[in-house]
């Protein structure tokens, strides 16, 4: 996950650096200097490039549902800190430097809405809050998040974007995976429909349990999709990775990904499998 | 006394054991009389013993979970059942040499074991991958476990694995996929599932044969949601503070049953297993009994309803 940090670390300081004023960004992968209301217009896309910036949880869900609407729930719960942790800083003041940032308690933001008249069950992540990483209360949410598409008998999307498994909470956050990921055997027994919807990046954890297991799963563009992280690997087997490896190009090319869907076509794409599994309740009576 | 590779901790009591076997030696060897100096040594070894073992750092015992003479998965499946039968291959691209399954008899009962295997001299080490299953490993795990539930055997599962392979192959062949579907699936086969952390159970590796209706931890093994060496480099950008994230991951057994993720700690003997691989071969068997004997009571619907709980209400958070 430290790669991801220095990652973000980097494009802070550029930004610092190079657009002071907020009104320009400068491309990752072209590295063209773009007009930020251009930007915002093309929904965060390079057109030069197509290069696809990470947004954050509130512009997806801007982005994905009817009237850009949801009905917020479990907004209250918030991360205790049960191992006491503490590294270089305390994870408690994490917590609260990454709920200042981004205004929400933790990582995931979760709801009811409609996409395309279909009602949903949605959980966004959100990658500014401690790299998106899954602690108790990601793990929780996304787990009354599956239970509300149960009870309702309605899909469930989730998007992803996540470094994994949040380490300052130890072993509670492994067992996140095996909670969410059986709470889905009850969803899949249900024959409710999951679309699981992966972003720049989705590793690790949460790749390794409810993102990995959704009937139909789409992802944006060249995001990092994986089990470990690409320089854990290099430094075990000692070469260079492929060009390309764990992109979603590469996931697709490997039989694990159904769809990649540019930004601009989320919303459609996730529409017509919406559609194409979810049959309505027959009268509104039952 | 112990031969062959020690830790560093071990060494005062290492010495202590030798200089009692050499005063043995030498007293029945010259017919002279020392029962009562070696009875005072005796006692002094069992006091530094008793010391050394009562205050181990979490580091000394992830030492210990990866202590090279500490039992191994297929150790125990032959001192604690019969008949074992190994089972190979995912049926789809290969025979994962670090995941071991297969049907055995526990007391007479039909059972399928699965484990991680770890080797013992490089070249098993090698052969064994390190303990480092790839999807294949969790893919013939799977598939051993459907056959388990068709069949209606239990299922024992062992852990010891210090981590899911990290290579090419592995994410070529979708390891986040295979790890995902095992926890999916097994919270649906219709069969007791009774795991145990036997040494090292680190992240989603460990995880993806983890989930079940008990869950047991040896005394001297961790669990954790990553190393402490992968945690040290990520969080202290250090590789060498490991011993710093093994205190604050909180990953040895005691832990993980105060957080109360586990059924049970099941001890070993002092030292750690190795010192007595048959005594802690016991006293998992009776682990696994006693486990059996109550889910054995159950209804398929009640066994997963119940499964399904016990991680349901993992996680603490405040609302
Ligand atoms: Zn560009």
């Amino acid at each position: 996950m430290d790669w991801f940090r220095k990652t973000k670390a980097g494009l802070v300081s550029q930004q610092k650096k190079e657009i002071p004023d907020g009104l320009w960004t400068k491309c990752k992968g072209c590295s063209e200097v773009i007009y930020s209301r251009i930007l915002e217009e093309s929904l965060w896309v390079c057109p030069s490039c197509n290069y696809h910036f990470r947004i954050n949880a509130n512009k997806i869900i801007k982005l994905l549902l009817d009237d850009g609407q949801l009905e917020r729930y479990d907004e209250n719960l918030s991360s205790l800190d049960p191992l006491k942790f503490r590294d270089s800083k305390k994870y408690t003041d994490r917590i609260v430097a990454s709920q200042k940032k981004t205004g929400d308690l933790d990582a995931v933001i979760c709801g009811l809405g409609s996409i395309d008249t279909v009602p949903v069950s949605i959980a966004v992540m959100n990658f500014d809050f401690m790299g998106g990483s899954m602690g108790s209360v990601v793990g929780e949410k996304i787990a009354r998040a599956i239970e509300r598409s149960i009870d309702r008998e309605i899909p469930l999307v989730i998007v992803s974007c996540s470094g994994g498994a949040r380490m300052q909470e130890g072993i509670l956050s492994l067992m996140q995976m095996a909670k969410t990921s059986a709470l889905l055997a009850v969803l899949a027994k249900k024959k409710i429909t999951y679309i699981s919807v992966l972003t720049n990046p989705t590793t690790a954890g949460v790749m390794a349990s409810y993102a990995s297991l959704g009937d139909i799963i789409i992802a944006e563009p060249k995001a990092l999709l994986g089990f470990a992280g690409p320089r854990v690997i290099q430094q075990t087997i000692g070469q260079d990775l492929p060009e390309g490896f764990q992109s979603s190009e590469f996931f697709q090319e490997h039989g694990f990904l159904d769809v990649i869907s540019e930004r601009k076509d989320l919303r459609k794409n996730i529409s017509l499998c919406l559609h194409y599994t979810y049959t309505p309740p027959k009268s509104l009576g039952n | 006394m112990i031969e062959g590779p020690y830790l560093d901790f071990e060494k005062p009591i290492l010495d202590l054991e030798k200089k009692i076997s050499d005063m043995v030696e030498f007293s029945q060897a010259e017919n002279i009389e020392l029962d009562s100096e070696i009875k005072s040594l005796r006692g002094k070894l069992k006091k530094l013993q008793d010391n050394i073992f009562a205050e181990l750092s979490r580091w000394q015992r992830v030492q210990l979970a990866r202590h090279p003479k500490r039992p191994y998965t297929l150790d125990y499946i032959k001192m604690i059942s019969t008949d074992f039968v190994q089972l190979h291959g995912d049926r789809y691209f290969a025979d994962d040499k670090a995941m071991v399954c297969g049907f055995a008899r526990i007391d007479g009962r039909p059972v399928m074991f699965i484990g991680q295997q770890k080797g013992r001299d490089t070249k098993s080490k090698l052969h064994r991958n390190f303990g480092m299953a790839n999807p294949e490993g969790y893919r013939k795990a799977l598939r051993c476990m459907h056959m388990a539930n068709k069949f209606g055997r239990p299922i024992i599962i062992l852990i010891d694995t210090p981590g899911a392979f990290p290579g090419i192959g592995a994410e070529e062949r979708g390891q986040a996929e295979s790890i995902a579907r095992n926890l999916r699936e097994m919270a649906n086969l219709e069969v007791p599932i009774i795991i145990t952390i036997i040494g090292e159970g680190a992240s989603g590796g460990a995880l993806g044969i983890g989930l079940g209706d008990r869950v047991f931890m040896l005394e001297n093994s961790w669990y954790s949601v990553i190393s402490p060496e992968g945690c040290s480099a990520i969080l202290w950008r250090d590789a060498a503070k490991a011993p710093e994230a093994a205190e604050a991951l909180k990953l040895v057994a005691k832990d993980v049953e105060a957080l109360g993720l586990i059924d049970g700690l099941i001890p070993e003997p002092e030292g750690g297993a190795h010192r007595d691989p048959e005594m802690t071969a016991r006293n998992l068997k009776g682990y696994i009994l006693k486990s059996l004997e109550e889910v054995d009571q159950l209804e398929p619907a009640e066994l997963l309803k119940n499964r399904i709980l016990k991680y349901r209400r993992m996680g603490v958070y405040s609302e």
